[in-house]
């Protein structure tokens, strides 16, 4: 039995707890014993990736208090774990941040990777699309790249078509960038909206029910334009489908 | 509060329309460049030799360099070195006065629209004609080029049919391209006549044989090289490469990665001038030496300016080279201008959502993304952020350090969201609720849901 320590983003914490808590019943279905450390706040990537790394020190050192005693971490964003994986430091307790560093997975490359997820017992049937979410893909090579002369593979993909009645669809621009960014989506709103815009239109052409991805981050941006805009298109966070399609 | 770039970018998302041409137009070349690339098994190998190749070369540029200037001198060459855009542009001046010259043409040179070179020769009565097309018709408009390769991609040919009737006189309304190229070469044919001197820029420079390439498609470097008595080419010293059997490994990615095409039409080689005729090469550093003293973004110097990180960049295509205000705009003139005016170009660097695609089409393998990052961090130490993003960074760091006041906070906002939404659904003060709905606070946090769980 794996001991996983579970880490939620604060802004999944706060606003998209659904998130957190299929997360959760998942790794439990799936046999897993799983820690919530209660004092978790945040992984500091809004902080660094404004030009303020410095100032990440406190939650650095919060993080490491968090989950310096776990065997495996598991996170539902592919985005606060390449940060953590790329920037948490400590002069206090190198080992340990390190450590953390090579115990920390993303859910999807958690379930692939480790569990070896391959079968799932209950049904999903929706059309869904699938947004790929930079950090995930790009800086933890959760897929392919479309960029690159290189085999065709993807661990959320693979996981979403194991379940029974899901009919995936992945668009043209298979993974071109949704304009969150962060701080990106308010500092530069016209080009961030507009971005999410594009990857709204290709979905609603390939006339999804649900959007899902990795990150909430990115999913919230979306679900922002597709209410707006009073689409049918709802989103769901793939922990959701894949909580949902194991029953 | 919001910065130029992203000011100059919201502009340009004015024309929704306009903008998904010019999204489109860059995607699909960003698609001809992933056939190309796929059709070599070995073009990953390609990358990394490139990058090899490049990082071997910047590490002993010094002496390459005098390799490099020994070799040109032998073949019979004028070499100049230019430690910034100012000396630049006065050793061309005084080639030109040398010569008693007043009017040159110009073809494939980025580094002369980094050093203003145009504006600095017209102020001093000299008549300068860019001969690229793209490059001619910004030209006439007195626009910069808003991309590196394809200098005019911000114009729809309806653009270019406007332009030319004002300068050239062409039919108004004649919008077939075929018509307006062929008047272009009529009017180019005669300034490459009548011009003496032919100013070029420089792709790749072989330390072994003193001698430069340069890669075209047009053919007018040829054209104004040839036809001229005196050619001057001009390059930044990181343009070395230290052998001839080095260079198939970059014309074999820089024409696929700029443009999708195997090869660019013409590869030129110039080693010495023609008997009777002079050839100039102009060494710059402008900022050069200080980057390579950098050490996160010495690296940057490795660009062979195909740029395909433009090309596959979704904020570039969706904001326009204009944006970026600077000669080499896209994402490699975002790391690259911080050094040349950091002030000036605070901007550029969170002109990005540091997706990374850019570091993946790049043929030397540059992590343009990180160096991104790195920059933003750099530009914060030198106290160049907006005190008022200072102040949320602080205060949001403090929070979130915390647990407790991090809990009270959380609650705080869901509170506020749901029972005052007039303070956050506001579209003056609140950019993301300009195009965005909020998302709807939930009555508890995992956390709290956590916990009462466990008590159950």
């Amino acid at each position: 039995m794996y001991t996983v320590g579970l880490f939620v983003p604060c802004y999944i914490d706060q606003f998209y707890p659904q998130v957190a808590i299929s997360s959760l019943q998942l790794l439990v279905k799936l046999g897993c014993k799983v820690v919530v450390p209660l004092n978790q706040t945040c992984c500091g990537q809004p902080m660094a990736n404004s030009g303020f790394a410095s100032l990440s020190k406190g939650c650095d050192a919060n993080f490491i208090q968090n989950f310096g005693e776990l065997d495996y971490i598991v996170c539902p964003s592919g985005s606060c774990t390449l940060h953590i994986k790329e920037h948490l430091h400590s002069e206090q307790f190198p080992e340990k941040a390190t450590q953390i560093q090579q115990r920390i997975y993303e859910l999807t490359e958690f379930l692939t990777d480790v569990l070896n997820l391959t079968t799932f017992k209950g049904s999903f049937r929706h059309r869904v699309g699938l947004h790929n979410s930079c950090h995930g893909q790009r800086g933890l090579h959760l897929s392919s790249m479309s960029e690159l002369v290189a085999p065709v593979f993807s661990k959320p993909a693979d996981l979403l078509k194991r379940i029974s009645g899901l009919e995936l669809v992945v668009p043209e621009r298979s993974d071109e960038c949704c304009g969150f960014g962060g701080t990106f989506c308010v500092f530069e709103e016209a080009v961030s909206v507009k971005m999410g815009k594009d990857r709204i239109t290709e979905h609603e052409q390939n006339q999804v029910e649900i959007l899902t991805g990795g990150d909430m981050s990115c999913l919230m941006h979306l679900e922002g334009i597709l209410k707006r805009k009073k689409s049918p298109v709802r989103v769901m966070h793939i922990a959701e489908i894949l909580n949902a399609g194991y029953e | 509060m919001s910065s130029r770039h992203a000011q100059l970018a919201e502009q340009f998302n004015a024309d929704e329309a306009r903008t998904n041409w010019h999204d489109q137009t860059l995607w699909w070349v960003r698609q001809k460049r992933d056939r190309a690339a796929n059709t070599l098994p070995e073009w990953e190998q390609l990358r990394q030799w490139a990058s090899d190749i490049k990082d071997h070369t910047l590490s002993n540029l010094h002496a390459y360099l005098l390799e490099f200037e020994k070799n040109a001198l032998a073949n019979g060459v004028f070499v100049h070195w230019a430690k910034d855009a100012q000396e630049h542009n006065r050793i061309i001046y005084d080639i030109l006065q040398k010569a008693g010259v007043d009017r040159i043409v110009k073809s494939k040179s980025m580094l002369t629209e980094e050093c203003h070179l145009n504006p600095y020769l017209q102020d001093k009565g000299i008549d300068v004609v860019d001969t690229d097309l793209g490059e001619r018709i910004v030209q006439f408009r007195e626009e910069a080029p808003s991309h590196i390769v394809l200098p005019a991609i911000h114009l729809k040919k309806e653009d270019v049919s406007n332009t030319f009737h004002e300068h050239l006189g062409t039919e108004k309304g004649n919008n077939d391209p075929q018509y307006l190229t062929h008047a272009a070469r009529l009017h180019l044919r005669e300034k490459f006549i009548q011009s003496d001197i032919a100013i070029t820029g420089v792709n790749f420079a072989i330390a072994e044989t003193g001698g430069i390439v340069v890669c075209t498609n047009e053919g007018n470097a040829d054209m104004g090289a040839h036809a001229a008595r005196i050619h001057i080419a001009c390059m930044g010293f990181e343009k070395i490469i230290p052998k001839a059997e080095h260079l198939g490994v970059f014309t074999r990615l820089l024409a696929r990665s700029a443009t999708g095409q195997p090869i660019t039409t013409y590869t030129s080689h110039f080693h010495r001038p023609a008997p009777g005729k002079e050839m100039h090469i102009v060494l710059v550093d402008n900022g050069r030496s200080r980057q390579l003293g950098r050490e996160d973004f010495r690296n940057s110097l490795k660009c062979i300016r195909c740029a395909a990180c433009f090309n596959t960049c979704p904020v570039y295509r969706r904001s326009g080279g204009h944006s970026y205000h600077t000669a080499v705009a896209g994402p490699i003139g975002s790391i690259l201008n911080p050094n040349l005016d950091m002030k000036a170009n605070v901007d550029l660097p969170f002109a990005s959502t540091l997706c990374g695609s850019c570091s993946n089409v790049c043929p030397v393998k540059i992590n343009i993304h990180e160096q991104l990052w790195k920059w933003r961090q750099v530009i914060s130490a030198e106290g160049l952020t907006a005190p008022s993003k200072k102040i949320g960074m602080k205060l949001m760091a403090w929070v979130l350090a915390r647990p407790g006041v991090y809990r009270f906070a959380g609650k705080t906002a869901r509170w506020v969201t749901a029972n005052l939404p007039f303070l956050v659904k506001n579209k003056t003060w609140n950019p993301w609720f300009k195009q965005r709905e909020m998302p709807e606070a939930p009555k508890q946090s995992f956390q709290e849901w956590y916990k009462k769980q466990q008590r159950s």
